[in-house]
């Protein structure tokens, strides 16, 4: 009798191999789809199990998952859209119009890249107000919330250091603009505008910093607050749904408690 | 029912002498009690498939989008030709708005700082934890304060010609004025409804309408020298 596919793939998940490296083996008991996020480095920031209530889609509009989404995105075309790229002036923006005229499908990769990005800036926004209005920042939440604030400052500033990447004058002189902005802080503007230009005006220089900035630090100081941000939903008691909140349980119960002994 | 406990609570110390101890958990010292038990679903594979639909639905949604549309590429940048009007990318537009009417330091600097500062602060305020509707409470009070906090922002964006802060900034206050008109036992559900908005809502909508009111005009009514153009005019 011939093997059904899921029969050939239990077989592969009992191989020395496999077992090697997902500790779980077959079969799809609790305990099995439990040990799979459990025991995976990646998954286990997650809980093993979600309240029903909270997956519905009126209760998050999967806004968090979305801008992650968008994350993986960029992610996914911004590093083949290095690979055609000198952060070099003039340079960049002649491998700007090769992407848009000449590698291929390069114009589909940078177009996916930019209205991600704009996506992503939204969502962020978006998460945060619905966020906000379902209540979610109460206690024990409240320092996930403000590692939330700090992901907004680094979606902003990782779309306004990939804003000057392309080297045309739409990027020039809206980095002109937003860098001028750093020159009124009071008694150090002129420093941060000169740190973060590598010059008093954008040239070059910037050019080079907002490239490294954009695929490297902000990028990487993104994922480490994720993984905290990600991690804290855990340990702070599961996504927000106000009906199961301690508080909320306990003002229930000794509602209906004074009820019986009326 | 009396008589049927099969343990003696003791302190003892000694676990040869008794393998069977009991923990008490007092009141003061409970982390988190387990409080009432609701469906769940298994992460692996409900909810994660469940996130592959959305994330992947949104792919396919940008996918066409940048199919469709071609990302902007003007000409190479030219420190010698300063573009009439410069703009800044949408996102900031409201801020590139509001230094139209105040100074950097203000606008740009004190303005955001002041932004972010709110929004870090919000959960560590008990008032924003409780959320009670705002006039439910000390109305004359809160009332003579709400009075005096709109009245001196709406003078203060008057004095500086913010007509377009000044708008919205109105619109609100009226809303809460009818929230101070309105009790839970109103008769509209809409009026119910404002009157249990507590104080962060106002504030936090409020901010909500302004960024929105201001990227807005930042982004389709400006245009040469930062002038005010109808978005079907051109540039």
């Amino acid at each position: 009798m011939a093997k059904t596919v899921d029969q050939y793939f239990d077989d592969l998940q009992q191989t020395r191999l496999w077992r090697s490296i997902f500790r779980s083996g077959p079969g799809s008991s609790t305990l099995k789809r439990a040990l799979v996020i459990q025991q995976n480095v990646f998954l286990h920031l997650f809980s093993t199990k979600v309240r029903t209530r909270v997956l519905s889609f009126s209760a998050t509009w999967y806004l968090g998952t979305l801008t992650l989404g968008t994350f993986l995105i960029l992610v996914a075309t911004g590093i083949p859209l290095m690979l055609y790229y000198h952060p070099s002036a003039p340079q960049a923006y002649a491998d700007t119009k090769d992407l848009q005229f000449v590698v291929s499908s390069g114009m589909f990769l940078r177009n996916l890249h930019r209205w991600s990005a704009h996506a992503m800036v939204f969502l962020v926004f978006a998460h945060m107000f619905k966020v906000f209005y379902r209540g979610a920042y109460r206690p024990p939440r409240e320092f996930n919330w403000v590692i939330g604030v700090i992901l907004l400052l680094i979606t902003l500033l990782l779309s306004y250091t990939g804003y000057l990447l392309p080297w045309d004058q739409l990027a020039y002189w809206a980095i002109t603009v937003g860098s001028n902005i750093a020159s009124a802080v009071p008694v150090i503007g002129d420093k941060i505008h000169f740190l973060l230009l590598g010059g008093h005006t954008v040239n070059a220089n910037a050019l080079l910093r907002f490239y490294v900035l954009h695929c490297m630090i902000l990028p990487l100081t993104a994922m480490f607050f994720v993984a905290i941000h990600f991690w804290r939903i855990r340990k702070d008691g599961g996504l927000y749904n106000h009906d199961s909140e301690p508080a909320t349980v306990r003002a229930r119960n000794a509602g209906s408690a004074v009820k019986e002994t009326n | 029912m009396a008589d049927l406990k099969d343990f003696v609570a003791g302190v003892d110390s000694n676990a040869k002498k008794s393998p069977r101890r009991i923990v008490f958990i007092t009141r003061r010292t409970s982390a988190q009690v387990k409080a009432e038990t609701e469906e769940q679903l298994q992460t692996f594979p409900e909810v994660l498939f469940r996130a592959a639909v959305a994330v992947m639905t949104l792919g396919v949604v940008l996918v066409w989008t940048a199919l469709l549309f071609n990302a902007p590429l003007e000409g190479l940048a030219d420190p010698s030709h300063t573009p009439n009007p410069a703009k800044a990318p949408w996102y900031f537009l409201g801020l590139q708005e509001m230094l139209h009417y105040f100074p950097p330091v203000v606008a740009g600097v004190l303005a955001p700082g002041l932004v972010v500062m709110a929004l870090i602060v919000i959960p560590y305020f008990r008032v924003n934890i409780e959320a009670d509707g705002l006039f439910l409470k000390d109305r004359q009070k809160r009332l003579r304060i709400f009075y005096l906090v709109a009245g001196a922002l709406s003078l203060f964006l008057l004095f500086f010609k913010v007509y377009a802060a000044l708008v919205p900034t109105l619109i609100m206050a009226m809303l809460m004025l009818i929230a101070a008109q309105s009790t839970p036992h109103s008769a509209s559900p809409f009026r119910r409804y404002l009157a249990a908005r507590p104080l962060s809502y106002w504030v936090m909508t409020w901010f909500l309408f302004e960024l929105v009111v201001l990227t807005a005009i930042g982004t389709f009514f400006r245009g040469p020298g930062w002038a005010w153009v109808w978005p079907w005019q051109g540039s």
